[in-house]
């Protein structure tokens, strides 16, 4: 308690502090973004391992050969499909029950919020089928499940089929000690989403579903495949789910593992590995690996058929078949056996790995906790700062600001949806535009009210008052930043990049159109912007600058809906409380 | 002053309604900072639902309400909702009411000390004037009424609001001198959750001040005093126990209530610190630790007892704080009771040293707790360390500020005896440290 309660030694310390703040809080904001991009450098990152023997390669022999089988499976599932002109159920329940499945199917509505433009769906009905291989050797406690999803025109038929070959084999095997649940849904997410809320009877979203009539085991692993074509050239192995949840590191080992084993490349974020780290065009190819990875998890929706699984704490990744110009070929039979091992691994129960963030490269994972430290640090030195100023009356005064910035950001949450109907009948928009525009325009209209507000209720505003001000929003920063970070690391790095410098210099006596072109243009919706840009040019596929703003309208209203459909977190993160936080900065910039 | 009340209990009552039509209620009910074994709706439900089968509620291992408790809800159960609002309220007026008393008896004693010249005379600055006392009972009742804790508390009808108005009403009839009521009302709080017993003694200490009747041992008017106090708190605690046993018709509740109470079975995850320690303890440590945990609540009264003995209303405000510490199923609903007081001591402000840091402490671990049970139980991605960690530092924190205001109250005092610029011997200028 020395440090306590002496005054002496405090006053050394506050002294230190007040007169090194500037300073101080360069060199954390700056260490924790050179620390990042360092992440990306192989030598600082840890190296990955099996954290249990048994997940090692050895120990399975795989025998899976109807990788033939398998295509002309897909085939026969294609005419069906084409001539029922959707998802041809009776076929799949027949084609199920000839393997020996128990199978059953779900029906399932929903009526979404507003039309989705990307996947042209508004109201949406089907039905998931699905079929249980019971298990043989053990009391059926525990499950599997491999999913294949029924998607529209071409795509997606050699999952199926593949599927469909598994279920056979694995039905000759006598070893199984969980129930494998093999799963075909229909409408992705949106039947994934039926589907599980079934399993475990929880209705989190309002989604109308038929009870599921059969069930297995408390469900351990998923793995979603996602194959479009006879001939694949690599692996894509997708982990981001919803909220930006990963699954066990020892998961994404194993596929490793287990691709090198069999001989298929096995590529993460579309991008092969490079083993030339020690090169600049080694690390600028992991650095963008890390990037992408970052941008995919913050914007918090689920890029494969597995992200919903990891809501229920049931680890999961998705497999997509990637047919590029590569000289080599991997068939159905390695996928085949490639998931025929992973089932088997997954007896053993995945428990080691906690802080799996990010994958920079296949081989290398990251302790996260370190980062949050950093980009908390920076933050909470900042509201010290503040403090030290004397600070005493006022609190009163400060609520104004807070309630209305709120106020606005309730209003930014629910009004986009509730005023479509009105914004069409006045407006000659569709649906989703009027979604998106009203969120941009009451996004735009936040920025004059407040310090509109301000003169109308308290007259010129002291001194005192904008520290006061300050200082809460700091420390509101401060804490949300920090939760946010717990929860999805990429989102709230990305945020605390682009808010931190400004909110932390920012005063009245500051030139006002300078700052307030440097606020705005780092606001949460320059935020999204740049982001789309950024996606785009990694992803090797640069846009124009108005192709650019079409995808920020779509990506606002994918936010919207993924939050409607699924109950990802980001939209109402950033509505109810980071642009309301953002809202109280541009009102102490605008105090007098 | 009636008219700022009543409207504040307006808002508290509209901002409780609202919440409780909201579907946020559900959600609070789950949370385990809100509701401990001890005092969760759900259970009282259960145990309703038994009685009215004819079975003891305390059968099984869900109930764990005393059975006054229970015969309340019995007849009250479907206003369950306005029963906790008026708690609420009652908490907030006997509060305010109490404060108001104490405020007299502080500047009257003040007033006669200024006559008298007892005071230093650099010590003017430190003197409490009406116009700032004004507003503290006020205050103290919206720190009570309008704590997000308190609201919480309420929504998800933890009967610990019950238990905040029964301890509220014998702050309310201590300080108003009525003895009787006092004791009654102590045995009431004490037979509900034990750990009151530790108010025993300022309640005392204050009433043998407001008599005149000075604390020693060789006195017979003070153990005339002493015992007829003790005497009406038993005598009301064996006639409460002895009516319980009567309307239940056994003795199951005494090991159901007091003994979970004492021997901790029930490791559910809560902002104390037991449920951790005793679920990677060693089981035949578990006795001796259980041991020292719930001496560590009784012993504080001692040593604070003494040092405190002329200030008995700072007193409860340490003992309420301290008894929240250590005990093994605390809730939010408790933390605030004691963070009402704390406008009352508005006057140890330029005293204080660490209340910026203590804010932000409690402000962050109140984000934090729900974030990190996220992650453990949901995500997948943390585990319990994490959650006790933000447990420890809010304790740590409550710990912080509640010897925060203990320095700084002795710091005052002392200041009011020595005057307030201290020089040292050789006539720089001093500064006070607690060690």
């Amino acid at each position: 308690m020395g440090l306590l309660s002496d005054p002496n030694r405090r006053k050394a310390l506050t002294n230190l502090l007040t007169r090194l703040n500037t300073p101080i809080c360069i060199v954390c904001y700056l260490a924790a973004i050179v620390w990042f991009m360092g992440l990306a450098f192989e030598p600082f990152t840890l190296r990955t391992y099996m954290s249990e023997n048994a997940m090692g390669s050895t120990m399975v022999e795989e025998r899976f050969s109807s990788g033939e089988r398998a295509l002309s499976l897909a085939k026969e599932f294609d005419a069906h499909k084409r001539k029922a002109g959707g998802m041809p159920v009776e076929w799949l329940v027949k084609a199920m029950q000839a393997r020996g499945l128990e199978v059953f199917t779900q029906s399932f509505s929903r009526k979404l919020p507003f039309p989705d433009e990307n996947k042209e769906r508004y109201m949406v009905g089907g039905r998931n089928v699905y079929g249980i291989l019971r298990a043989a050797r053990a009391p059926r406690t525990e499950a599997l499940v491999i999913t294949a999803p029924c998607s529209p025109g071409n795509s997606n038929n050699q999952a199926v089929g593949l599927l469909l070959a598994l279920a056979q084999y694995f039905r000759n095997q006598i070893y199984w000690a969980k129930d494998i649940i093999f799963l075909v849904n229909e409408h992705d997410l949106i039947g994934m989403q039926a589907w599980l809320e079934g399993y475990h009877h929880t209705n989190i979203t309002g989604m109308e579903y038929s009870p599921l009539q059969g069930r297995a085991g408390s469900i351990q692993a998923a793995l979603a495949l996602e194959l479009s074509g006879d001939v694949i050239t690599s692996l894509d192995l997708i982990l981001e789910g919803l909220n930006g949840q990963l699954p066990n590191l020892d998961l994404t080992n194993l596929f490793y593992a287990f691709c090198q084993k069999l001989g298929a490349l096995c590529t993460i974020q579309g991008k092969l590995q490079r083993n030339d780290w020690d090169t600049a065009e080694g690390y600028t190819h992991a650095a963008q690996t890390m990037m992408l990875m970052v941008l995919k998890q913050a914007c918090g929706r689920s890029w494969g058929d597995h992200g919903l699984f990891l809501r229920y704490h049931i680890e999961a990744a998705s497999i997509r078949g990637i047919n590029s110009f590569r000289h080599y070929k991997t068939d159905a039979t390695t996928i085949g056996r490639l998931v025929f091992v992973f089932c088997i691994k997954q007896w053993y129960k995945h428990h080691s790995v906690y802080f799996f963030s990010f994958c920079p490269t296949v081989k290398c994972y990251i302790m996260e906790v370190e980062l949050i430290c950093r980009c908390r640090c920076s933050c909470i030195t900042l509201a010290f700062s503040v403090s030290l100023q004397p600070s005493s009356p006022g609190m009163l005064t400060v609520l104004t600001p807070v309630v209305i910035s709120h106020l606005t950001g309730v209003a930014l949450y629910l009004l986009p949806v509730h005023l479509q109907e009105m914004a069409v009948e006045h407006f000659p928009v569709s649906e989703t535009e009027a979604v998106v525009l009203t969120a941009i325009a009451i996004y735009t209209a936040g920025l004059a009210l407040p310090h509109n507000t301000q003169r109308l209720l308290s007259g010129e505003g002291t001194e005192q008052g904008w520290k006061v001000l300050k200082l809460t929003a700091l420390l509101y920063l401060a804490v949300l930043l920090g939760c946010t970070a717990l929860i999805n690391f990429s989102l709230g790095f990305i945020l605390a990049v682009t808010l931190v410098p400004i909110t932390a210099s920012i005063t009245p006596h500051m030139p006002k159109a300078l700052c307030a072109l440097a606020m705005v243009l780092l606001s949460p919706a320059f935020t999204i912007l740049y982001c789309v840009f950024i996606y785009q040019e990694l992803i090797e596929a640069p846009v124009s600058v108005g192709e650019g703003w079409m995808l920020f309208l779509s990506v606002i209203s994918q936010g919207i809906l993924d939050h409607a459909l699924y109950g990802s977190l980001v939209y109402p993160l950033l509505a109810l409380f980071i642009y309301p936080c953002w809202l109280m900065f541009w009102n102490i910039l605008f105090w007098n | 002053m009636a008219a700022p009340l009543t409207l504040l209990l307006i808002v508290a009552v509209t901002i409780r309604a609202v919440l409780f039509r909201s579907s946020l209620a559900e959600l609070i009910v789950e949370r385990v900072e809100v509701v401990s074994p001890l005092n969760a709706w759900k259970r009282v439900v259960e145990g309703l639902a038994l009685l009215d089968l004819g079975v003891s509620p305390y059968s099984g291992d869900v109930f764990h309400e005393t059975p006054l408790m229970i015969y309340l809800f019995h007849f009250m159960v479907d206003y369950a909702e306005i029963v906790f609002m008026i708690a609420d309220g009652i908490t907030a007026v006997a509060l305010y009411l109490s404060i108001q008393t104490y405020n007299k008896n502080v500047f009257r004693k003040q007033k006669y000390a200024l006559e008298s010249d007892r005071y230093p005379a650099d010590c003017l600055e430190l003197l409490r004037s009406p116009k700032e006392m004004f507003y503290i009972p006020l205050k103290v009742a919206m720190f009570y009424l309008l704590n997000p804790f308190t609201i919480l508390s309420c929504v998800a009808k933890s009967t610990c609001g019950l238990n905040n108005a029964i301890i509220a009403l014998f702050i309310l009839c201590t300080l108003k001198g009525s003895a009787l009521l006092s004791g009654i009302l102590l045995a009431l709080a004490t037979y509900q959750s034990i750990y009151p017993l530790t108010l025993f003694a300022p309640a005392l200490l204050f009433f043998l001040q407001r008599l005149y009747i000075p604390v020693n041992l060789r006195r017979s008017s003070f153990w005339f005093f002493t015992l007829q106090y003790a005497f009406i708190y038993v005598g009301s605690l064996v006639v409460i126990t002895g009516l319980s046993f009567f309307l239940l018709g056994s003795w199951d509740f005494i090991p159901s209530v007091y003994g979970f109470i004492f021997s901790v079975p029930d490791l559910t995850p809560n902002i104390g610190l037991f449920w951790y320690f005793f679920a990677e303890m060693f089981e035949h440590f578990r006795l001796f630790f259980i041991c020292v945990f719930q001496i560590n609540v009784f012993f504080y009264t001692i040593p604070l007892s003494i040092k405190l003995k002329e200030h008995p209303v700072f007193l409860i405000f340490m003992q309420i704080a301290n008894n929240l510490e250590d005990r093994p199923y605390p809730t939010v609903g408790d933390v605030a009771l004691y963070m009402a007081f704390l406008p009352a001591w508005s006057h140890l402000y330029r005293f204080l040293r660490n209340i910026f840091l203590v804010s932000c402490v409690l402000l962050a671990c109140s984000a934090l707790f729900p974030v990190l049970w996220h992650l453990w139980i949901y995500a997948g991605s943390a585990n319990s360390n994490f959650y006790y960690a933000i447990t420890l530092l809010f304790n740590f924190g409550q710990i912080l500020l509640v010897s925060d205001y203990f320095y700084a109250y002795l710091r005052r005092e002392h200041h009011l005896t020595h005057g307030l610029y201290l020089k040292k011997k050789d006539g720089t200028e001093a500064t006070l440290v607690l060690k």
